[in-house]
């Protein structure tokens, strides 16, 4: 790990002042990608700014239309919350990170903004894992790659839990800086970008922004849940990864969104599959059939086709779960 | 009592051997009060770093280390290896760097510049015909990356397959695993004068300190080795290694200590490994399900030498009369191997025993019919039957037994059983002992043995204790350090036979020699003498207490030696049989397999610690799932580079991956007479051919190569096996 300095702000101002004054800087959250990434040197900003002293952040309020989430609610405080009580996909995600740890100090504006776990990057080759202009993850080991979206130079996956279940959801991200009282909405979706270049990140940050809250639209009638394919029951990241979030009325299902995870270098929005269901009854054949076509249009690697498989059954799966919680 | 003979109570008749007995040093442990080598920290310790070679295969063109030597912090930098040199393997140690803080190590590392003119390399280890194919030249001249291993003949196998009512030829195959010991390798470096005294994370603290003398320059009789407590060795801990020399040089250098531990990408990259296997196998049966035929040709890797599993143990356990067999081994440029829990023997058994049950199935024969059909084929069919009867029971394998992927399963959730055998030796090691018994009654009892972790303090002290009539607060214990007398290394399950027969054995001629005091001081019949719960006994009546005992001794304490054990003694004996059937839950919509149930009867002759020994099967069936089914070392074929040398990706089981643990011992009288015998290997033999069998019952298809992660069911599941 290089040193670096440490800054500590009190309000979101002075976080997006002490963000601007340098060229190089990294946000500290929860710190459970942060320490990873400094320790294998992967980042090496000259300060880091700990937003854990800033109230606002840490706080979960009702708004007229949804719920605000400040970026540092931890994991463990979402689950507890009870004014998110109906979002059950949410729940789902907490659930399956099972390290009581990481959901204990995990903050939700981390998660969203963890870097991907593509091992190319991790060892050290850049996003794009380029080498000599050659792609690692298209000549090497591919196994946990991209299947969707990898037509592009990205191979990696977006290492977002929440990501996926938060835009089934329709949330948006505020987004503040660099000017200290600059300050933007937007739905998360598009938040996240497949970078072309590696001068390119893997999100619409610039320097001197961050994610100072999520809102989440109300909840109320809609059922919602996350399925993530889990090789392990340990601390472990998912193979792939569906959730959703469904308005079913008198059995017929009104409205439906379907999002994958840990198969593209973004969230996946399934906007065909999620428009196949609409006006029907939702079941065990119907969840299928959506599944097949999530995952339709596939581009799977050398090494990848199994998380075809992963990806289709975590869309059924997740569709049959949220049903389960659907009120009658 | 009567007789004076060395040897163990009848058994049922010990009070504490064989009996569950918490570790001794368990408390340490569980508070942090044990101190390992990677806590040794005396004042002015200085921390070192390595910097390595993030390369397959390389030459070091040129090493720069004087802008190192001037970052701030930095007292010595230690060059290990010398420009023009090959370089073959990711994680080759180049510069080793000693500062005043890690960070301003981890400064110097960064400010050496190391050039490297990169090679072609190789490290698909399961690639066969690649590895035939592959040119790559070391230092000009081509080098083939393969080697015969050798090949060897036993009847006539084309005649017995010709004449064979089922015939199976299969592909089957294991990936390298490394040791992922808690705590990686290194040392802690002092010197005193010419004395140099070493904290070691050793599994071999009497025989290491002789490696520091070429190196160092230092006598040997002035080396200290001390290791209380390690984290882990498996069989990778047995020597000094280049980083634990190149600390001690810099803790010549500087005046100051060192420690130097491996981080956790280095310790995976070379610090040792398990070899890969893979497999393709014929293998044959008569009508009546009788094993006729074996011909197999397997290969895989150790690294740069090229090797892999010994072809004596192929097929494993089971011998048919008529048997082809040729390993071939790969040159790779991956990181070495070192000895791993049982070697040879869970690589060969997870491509026998696999090939046995296929057979099995072809052949329509519940696989547990079929192996016991087989066991005149095996070294120790007197063992393995009743264990196969024991273990039936446990697993209820008469119940849940079904052809294969025919079990009654919901939806994509399938279940299946599976089983295999194993045999290991464990004999004992060479150690000696210094037994005192102090006029006070206290007992304290030197090795230079150690305790990797197994209990080995606790169980030299229950065998003191036992043969004293002592409690276990008596007994001081004494190992960890070479000053003490020399004791084997702690490896291949000899340790326990080799600490407690000398151990035994000295106590007894000790206790003896006291009755004798006692005998004269209190005019009682010697041949009627014994020591129990804290006295000393002339039949059932109370002579006087065991400290009144000991006080007869004089001033001084009673001190004897021991010489290691010898077989004929009786205390110990080798050669056991186990048994393990898995039960498993697979989704075959993810390829996702459950562990249900492990049930483990395992034959170890006498049982010194219950709760121990049980505890060392558990360790090695989690270790053995762990192998079977998520743990892989993974070569990139494009960097040449070990992938997932991190604790994110080489993916190792929780407590919720494990299901059920069922521990049997197999102690019929005739076992308990052979005495002790070590466990440390075998259980963990078995495990990855018995889950790979469960998978197979359950889904229908053979899944060949371990570990059967999501991908590999999946693809099996697709391609029909």
């Amino acid at each position: 790990m290089k040193s670096f300095e440490y800054a500590r702000p009190e309000t979101e101002a002075e976080a997006v002042s002490f963000l601007g004054e340098v060229e190089s800087t990294a946000i500290l959250a929860g710190g459970t990608d942060l320490t990873s990434l400094l320790r294998a040197e992967l980042v090496t900003p000259a300060r880091v700014v700990d937003l854990k002293r800033i109230p606002s952040l840490h706080e979960v309020t009702k708004v007229d239309d949804g719920i605000q989430v400040g970026a540092l609610v931890t994991l463990e405080d979402l689950a507890r919350n009870p004014l998110l009580g109906d979002y059950r996909s949410l729940f789902d995600v907490v659930d399956g990170v099972r390290a009581i740890q990481v959901q204990g100090s995990g903050t939700i504006g981390g998660d969203l903004c963890h870097l991907p776990n593509c091992w190319y990057f991790r060892s050290g080759y850049g996003l794009l894992a380029m080498e000599n202009g050659e792609s690692l993850p298209d000549a090497g080991d591919n196994r946990y790659h991209a299947i969707l979206g990898n037509s592009g130079p990205a191979k990696f996956v977006n290492a977002s839990r929440f990501a996926p279940a938060l835009i089934a959801w329709g949330a948006h991200v505020r987004v503040i800086g660099p000017g200290p009282q600059q300050a933007e909405w937007l739905p998360l979706e598009y938040f996240y970008v497949t970078p072309r270049t590696s001068e390119q990140g893997n999100t619409v940050l610039k320097p001197g922004q961050l994610i100072s809250h999520v809102w989440l639209p109300t909840a109320a009638r809609f059922a919602s849940a996350t399925y993530e394919v889990m090789q392990m029951e340990g601390l472990d990241w998912p193979l792939a990864s569906a959730a959703t979030t469904l308005k079913i009325e008198s059995g017929i299902v009104r409205q439906a969104s379907i999002v994958m995870g840990h198969v593209a270098p973004v969230p996946w929005v399934a906007q065909e599959a999620s428009r196949n269901l609409l006006g029907q009854r939702l079941n065990e054949e119907t969840a299928s059939l959506a599944a097949d076509i999530a995952v339709a249009r596939a581009t799977p690697m050398s090494m990848n086709e199994y998380k075809v498989q992963l990806a289709r059954t975590a869309v059924k799966r997740a569709l049959l779960k949220a049903l389960d919680q659907s009120p009658v | 009592m009567a007789e004076r003979k060395v040897g163990w109570e009848p058994q049922g008749q010990h009070t504490i051997i064989g009996k569950e007995v918490q570790r001794t040093d368990g408390k340490q442990k569980a508070s942090g009060q044990a101190k390992y080598s990677n806590d040794a920290n005396p004042p002015g310790t200085l921390f070192a770093k390595l910097l390595t070679c993030p390369h397959a295969h390389a030459k070091l063109v040129s090493l720069d280390v004087e802008k190192a030597k001037a970052v701030k912090g930095v007292k010595a930098v230690q060059i290990m290896a010398e420009p023009g040199q090959e370089i073959r393997h990711e994680g080759w140690p180049i510069v080793a760097v000693a500062a005043e803080r890690r960070e301003y190590a981890e400064d110097g590392v960064r400010a050496i510049v190391a050039k490297f003119e990169v090679l072609p390399h190789f490290v698909d280890e399961a690639d066969l015909k690649g590895a035939e194919a592959a040119e790559i030249t070391d230092g000009g001249m081509p080098a083939k990356l393969t080697k015969s291993l050798g090949t060897n003949k036993k009847g006539d196998v084309e005649a017995a397959l010709k004449d064979a009512k089922h015939v199976h030829k299969g592909y089957y195959g294991v990936h390298t695993i490394t040791h992922m010991c808690l705590e990686p390798h290194g040392s802690h470096a002092a010197w005193d004068g010419d004395k140099l005294n070493v904290e070691l994370s050793t599994q071999n603290v009497s025989g290491t300190a002789g490696q520091y003398v070429k190196p160092l320059g230092v006598d040997a009789a002035n080396v200290s080795i001390h290791c209380d407590f390690i984290g882990g060795g498996f069989g990778s801990k047995f020597a000094v290694d280049e980083w634990d020399v190149a600390c001690a040089k810099l803790a010549k250098t500087t005046g100051r200590p060192v420690r130097l531990m491996l981080d956790r990408a280095t310790e995976m990259q070379i610090a040792g490994n398990r070899p890969s296997a893979f497999a393709e196998v014929t293998v044959a049966c008569d009508a009546n399900g009788k094993v006729t035929a074996w011909d197999s040709h397997h290969w895989g890797t150790n690294g740069p030498k090229g090797s892999t599993v010994a072809l004596a143990v192929t097929p494993y356990v089971f011998d048919p009369p008529n048997r082809n067999r040729t390993a071939t081994g790969i040159i790779t440029h991956c990181g070495p191997d070192r000895a791993w829990r049982a070697p040879n023997h869970p690589q060969a058994c997870a491509y026998t025993d696999t090939a046995l049950d296929d057979l099995a199935a072809k052949a329509g024969i519940d696989s547990l019919t079929f192996f016991q059909k087989n066991l005149d084929l095996t070294n120790l069919p007197h063992i393995y039957a009743p264990e196969l009867e024991i273990a039936a029971k446990l697993m209820d394998w008469k119940t849940k037994w079904h052809p294969r992927g025919q079990g009654a399963g919901q939806g994509p959730i399938k279940r299946g059983i599976g089983l295999a055998l194993h045999t290991w030796g464990g004999g004992p090691h060479q150690s000696n002992v210094q037994l005192k018994v102090h006029p006070d009654g206290t007992i304290e009892i030197s090795m230079g043995s150690q305790d990797i972790g197994t209990g080995t303090r606790t169980c030299i002290a229950m065998v003191a204790a036992e043969t004293f009539g002592v409690p276990l607060t008596s007994v001081k214990v004494n190992i960890g350090s070479n000053k003490y007398p020399q004791a084997g290394p702690s490896g291949g399950s000899t340790t326990i036979g080799g600490v407690t027969g000398p151990t035994r054995r000295t106590s007894q001629q000790a206790l003896w020699k006291i009755f004798d005091l006692v005998a004269v001081k209190y005019n009682v019949d010697l041949t009627t003498l014994s020591a129990k719960a804290g006295k000393i006994w002339s039949g059932d009546k109370e002579v006087c207490s065991w400290k009144q005992a000991a006080s007869l001794v004089g001033p001084m304490a009673l001190e004897l030696t021991g010489g290691p054990v010898t077989e004929e003694e009786g205390l110990t004996s080798k050669q056991v049989g186990g048994v393990q059937m898995a039960e498993v839950a697979v989704d075959t919509e993810t390829g996702i397999v459950k562990m249900v149930k492990m049930v483990a009867v395992q034959d170890i002759g006498l049982v010194v610690n219950r709760l121990l020994a049980r505890s060392q099967v558990y360790g090695a069936l989690i270790m053995g799932i762990a192998y079977s089914l998520s743990e892989e070392r993974i070569m990139d074929n494009k960097t040449g580079r070990f992938i997932n040398a991190n604790l994110t990706d080489y993916k190792l089981p929780r407590i919720g991956d494990i299901g059920d643990l069922v521990v049997e011992f197999y102690e019929p009288e005739s076992e308990y007479k052979r005495g002790v015998i070590g466990l440390g290997e075998p259980p963990v033999i078995a495990p990855g051919a018995a889950i790979s069998n469960a998978v197979a019952n359950a889904i229908g298809v053979r899944v060949p190569v371990l570990p059967l992660t999501p991908k590999r069911v999946l693809e099996s599941l697709k391609n029909k096996g």
